[in-house]
């Protein structure tokens, strides 16, 4: 079998990895539109991976991390990046193979690089949810994290569920041989009209760096907290009886909406650097009692795993 | 006989937990096997990141039948009772025997238990082991219930002896055993069979596997060494990092490059640390100008470029991560420079220690006034401790602490002598974390060790007076650690210091502070307000000011809950306002704690408990200096033949006595005199004790504990000599007394040098 030809632009990577997975059976799902802080957060995952129903998903996820702005000047750091995530569930026997198989297809020669499996436990606290993998090694840097799903909002996962992570931009510069993300291309570079990542987000990332520094309204940032929170226990509180339809209708993923809008809210506000460390952990504690529930919801749906004659 | 090879293959098994997992899989298996009835002649597991390994030796073939005989009821026993013994064995009457005994004749139950085949066993003893191994961590997979670290994928089990191999069948949730594994992942992909641990050791090796830890370790150490050696420089050691890695990787090849001349200006600790800590490359030491100037990667495989790809990538990370220290090394510097290492750590204000304890920049404050107070004990001056003690907690602050926690104090260090302070001061925010661990090494620099206790006695009274001791096992903010922290302190350096003082003035100021933050005033104002609620004496002792100001304090508390509407909780808070003040006081329990610490501490030493809880016993035990001086003064006496003899004497002396007071009713304390002696011996006791009375007080008095020892020694004799020849009880009643007060002055003397009574044997 010939080796696949080394890839040109970042999007040629991400086009690899769409096809790679759709090829393996994945359902090539589109980011979800919202800001979130990574792709665990897209429902595709959280809430997918709970209850019993056979699932495998993959897609890109632009995942913000206010904190992390650089103003574009940092090689590394971004506010706003993205993640290429796969949920498969339960997770195959083979995942690792497949696993490896994705980086052959972006153009990583197996005989001519060192790959490693390294402990690396995955916890999210704002989720409730923890798992246990590795960080994935390519030559000493970190390309991925594999993750098997042990808990999500405080249910146990069963079965099981694979998670793989791919941080696009540095596992996209790393094969591309670029030091600044800023320098990367982002189409083919003999394209009529070639395009760098930075021609594409330089401004953006100094827009938002300044935003989630200096411009975002503390006084609005936590009202919208609390609203949140808010809404999401609201819909949460409805009757799954729902008149109009005469259908049973538990609204997990809109709540859910609320909880990941309260997450970024939050980390907004931690940006903007009006959060103490005490208080720090009391509003993490906030968003995971929000996510509990929002799973405690999914679990009473049809895809979470409900059904009539369980209950009856 | 035969030989049992098990190998458990998973996906990639994190190093840290091989070397225990190789241990409890061989306690498990053995154990197990030893205990249905085989036996064997070695075992030895070994570990992969993908494999654990068992390999017994000469295992007995089936385990031997067993025959047991249970003697039952009398055959005249009610029937109730022998229904019972039926029960209890499972067998019928007519299975019993009758055997004729002393009182008549007797049913006895006898069982046997068929011995059983290894293989059977095997299995039983593997599977048991799977499903309950000891893993830190465990996990499922897939749609399964099993745990194991990693996804389990496949169970080798062979018994093998000359006439061939056999595969031990079991099924763990599906994972079938069999007799085949696989090589390395990359370079050797495919499943192979074995015959035996040796055909599979070889097999593995072919297939690039190296089975056994210790020698990748040796492969690593050795190529290393080698790559350095040839370039001139040399590997620094670190038996943890070398565990790691060999952990990592099946197949080590040793990989060598150069630290880019941009980074080498960095400390060498920081360059250590960050390979280290995030890439897992050994150190390379220039002999010569004593800088690290290189690295070593261990890949996990050969290539056909000899590892160049490899290389150019774990140096592209490299640069990324140094580029990161050069930064902050640098962005450290200038602050330092401009502000001072003051400056640096002015944010620690912002920092909260403990929610309970304020923040960082209050408890600085606190170590400088205690630092302040115990430098004139240790030889510092007050004036540099407090200096130091201003700045040892700077460097938290700085870029480089943040990203690497472990290098706090020797960054401090480094910016202390960039900022320009002394070198004492300098000396003290590295050293005063030490001693760490129990075989870490103690500081003697005096500004260190008066910073390093004021540290460490914060720590502990805060800790303590907001009732956050440590319980079993759980010690979260080691205070263990920090209490034999004080005393390695306090003995090396020989400090004398009665630490009861000390604490109490900590706890004192940790109250004012809480209190301050609640209400203003300070202790004396308190103190007047105490005295006007009704305490006679205006000298009020601190104790007591203290608990009524906790008392103070919760009556802040239950108000605040209070308005915020959380009644039940405030009455709970309230409720506590009735307790005893006179209970125990904070310095008195941490005392203790001291004690214990300094017991476990002593019994590493070699010197007995029963021999400290002797010393502990007599005043002035706050002053841990002297309470080792001395035991290790008793430890020795005990140990002589004078002493041990001495011991029984007194206790002899002592039960006497006892029992007397005890019947008498009254205590003999005084008034022995030896115008009533009756004959030599107890003459010679009376001249003896006036010896040795007039020899041990002076010699206590100069902390002479030898000498008292020896004082005390010469009484063995005399002793002896009159149990030997005077009765005590005598028809005479002033005889009887006066001897009884004779035995009194035994203990007297005796209990001035130690607390006697309670040494054991």
């Amino acid at each position: 079998m010939t080796k696949p030809a080394a890839p040109r632009s970042f999007q040629e990577i991400i086009l690899r990895l769409m096809n790679y997975w759709a090829s393996k059976g994945c359902a090539v799902l589109q980011p979800y539109d919202m800001e979130v802080g990574a792709g665990t957060f897209h429902p595709a995952t959280t809430l997918r991976a709970l209850g019993s129903r056979p699932w495998a998903a993959a897609y890109v996820q632009p995942s913000r991390r206010p904190t992390d702005g650089r103003y574009g000047e940092n090689p590394n750091r971004l506010q706003h990046y993205y993640q290429y995530q796969v949920l498969i569930k339960p997770s195959p026997p083979n995942l690792q193979e497949l696993y490896l198989g994705s980086l052959e297809a972006i153009g990583i020669d197996l005989d001519l690089h060192d790959i490693r499996f390294v402990e690396d436990d995955w916890e999210s606290p704002t989720l409730g949810a923890w798992g246990l993998g590795w960080e994935v090694w390519c030559d000493g840097m970190e390309v991925s994290q594999f993750t098997y799903f042990q808990q999500v909002g405080g249910h146990d996962c069963k079965p099981v569920s694979g998670e793989l992570t791919y941080g696009l931009e540095r596992l996209a510069m790393y094969v591309l041989g670029i030091d600044h993300v800023m320098d990367m291309p982002f189409n083919a570079p003999d394209a009529p009209i070639p395009l760098s990542y930075g021609d594409i987000f330089r401004q953006t990332e100094e827009e938002y760096s300044r935003h989630n520094f200096d411009g975002a309204t503390t006084d609005m940032l936590l009202r919208h907290f609390e609203d949140a929170e808010a809404e999401c226990e609201r819909l949460l509180a409805f009757e799954p009886a729902d008149p109009n339809s005469g259908k049973r209708i538990v609204m997990a993923h809109p709540a859910y909406d609320q909880c990941i809008k309260a997450s970024h809210l939050f980390n907004l506000l931690d940006a903007r650097g009006v959060i103490s460390v005490t208080e720090r952990q009391a509003y993490i504690g906030r968003v995971r009692a929000l996510a509990k529930k929002c799973a405690d919801a999914f679990v009473q749906t049809e895809a979470g795993g409900w059904t009539a004659e369980v209950t009856a | 006989m035969a030989d049992l090879l098990i190998e458990l293959f998973s996906e990639e098994i994190p190093a840290r937990m091989q070397k225990k997992a190789r241990e409890d899989l061989k306690k498990l298996v053995t154990d197990g096997l030893v205990e249905a009835g085989l036996h064997y002649a070695h075992a030895e597991a070994l570990s992969t990141p993908r494999r654990l390994c068992l390999a017994i030796e000469g295992l007995s073939l089936e385990s031997p039948t067993l025959r047991e005989e249970r003697k039952g009821p009398a055959t005249s026993a009610p029937e109730k009772a022998i229904e019972g013994f039926l029960r209890s064995t499972g067998l019928t009457l007519e299975q019993l025997e009758v055997r004729d005994d002393k009182k008549g004749q007797v049913y006895f139950a006898v069982v046997e238990k068929p011995g059983r085949a290894a293989p059977e066993i095997v299995a039983e003893v593997l599977e048991k082991t799977i499903r309950n191994f000891p893993w830190p961590k465990s996990m499922r997979w897939g749609a399964g219930s099993l745990r194991w670290v990693r996804p389990l994928h496949s169970i080798l089990c062979i018994l093998s002896s000359e006439a061939g191999a056999e595969v031990v069948p079991l099924d763990v949730d599906g994972i079938v055993s069999g007799n085949t594994t696989e090589g390395h992942r990359f370079m050797a992909p495919g499943r192979f069979a074995v015959s035996s641990f040796d055909d599979y050791a070889a097999k593995l090796k072919a297939a690039k596997v190296i089975l056994d830890s210790a020698e990748r370790e040796e492969m690593i150490w050795h190529e290393a060494k080698t790559l350095a050696f040839a370039r001139g420089l040399e590997l620094v050691e670190d038996a943890g990092l070398l565990a790691e890695v060999a952990g990592l990787v099946e197949w080590p090849v040793a990989l060598m490059g150069d630290i880019a001349d941009q980074f080498l200006a960095l400390p060498p600790e920081v360059l250590q640390t960050s390979m280290k800590e995030h890439q897992k490359f050994f150190s390379v030491k220039n002999p010569k100008t004593g800088r690290i100037e290189g690295f070593v990667t261990v890949a996990n495989r050969e290539t056909a470029d000899h590892g160049a790809t490899i290389l150019k990538g774990n140096l592209k990370v490299l640069s990324a991560r140094l580029s990161d220290a050069k930064f902050f090394w640098e962005h450290d510097l200038r602050i330092v420079k401009t502000e001072g290492l003051e400056g640096m750590g002015a944010g620690l204000a912002n920092v909260t220690f403990h929610n309970k304890l304020g923040s960082q920049a209050a408890r600085i404050e606190r170590i400088e006034a205690l630092a302040r107070e115990i430098a004139p004990l240790v030889g510092a001056s007050p004036d540099l401790a407090a200096e130091a003690a201003r700045v040892v907690k700077a460097d938290l602050r700085s870029a480089m602490v943040g990203e690497f926690p472990e290098l706090q104090g020797l960054m401090g260090s480094y910016y202390a002598r960039a900022a320009g302070l002394p070198e004492a001061v300098a000396a003290a925010c590295k050293g005063h974390y030490s001693p760490l661990g129990p075989s870490d090494e103690v500081p003697s620099e005096p500004v260190t060790v008066a910073v390093a206790l004021a540290d460490k006695i914060d720590t502990l009274t805060g800790f303590w007076a907001i009732d956050e001791k440590p319980t079993g096992s759980k010690d979260p903010f080691a205070l263990r650690r920090a209490a034999l922290g004080v005393i390695r302190l306090v003995l090396a350096n020989g400090v004398r210091v009665n630490l009861l003082a000390v604490l109490e003035q900590s706890i004192l100021r940790l109250l004012d502070e809480a209190f301050s933050a609640r209400a203003s005033g300070t202790s004396a104002d308190w103190l007047e307000t105490w005295s006007r609620f009704g305490a006679e004496d205006p000298n009020v002792p601190a104790k007591m000011l203290r608990n009524f100001k906790k008392f103070l304090l919760i009556e802040f508390a239950g108000e605040r809950l209070k308005a915020e509407g959380k009644d039940e909780i405030a009455e709970l808070v309230l409720g506590a306002k009735n307790w005893n003040p006179s209970a125990a006081y904070d310095e008195d329990d941490l005392i203790s704690f001291f004690h214990d610490r300094l017991k476990v501490h002593l019994r590493d030493e070699g010197i007995r408990h029963d021999v400290i809880d002797a010393v502990l016993a007599m005043p002035g035990s706050d002053d841990l200096t002297l309470v080792v001086k001395r035991a290790e003064a008793l430890s020795a006496f005990l140990k002589t033949e004078d002493g041990g003899n001495l011991i029984q004497g007194f206790k002899r002396a002592n039960n006497i006595l006892s029992q007397a007071e005890a019947k008498d009713g009254v205590e003999y304390s005084f008034g022995a005199d030896a115008k009533f002696a009756e004959s030599d011996e107890e003459r010679a006791l009376f001249a003896a004790l006036d010896a040795a009375e007039a020899a041990i007080g002076p010699a206590m008095q100069a902390e002479e504990f030898g000498a008292a020892m020896g004082g005390m020694a010469a009484l063995r004799a005399p002793i002896d000599a009159f149990f030997e020849a005077v009765q005590i009880n005598s028809d005479n009643e002033i005889v009887r007394r006066n001897r009884l007060n004779l035995l009194s002055r035994i203990r007297q003397i005796c209990l001035s040098v130690a607390d006697l009574t309670r040494i054991e044997g």
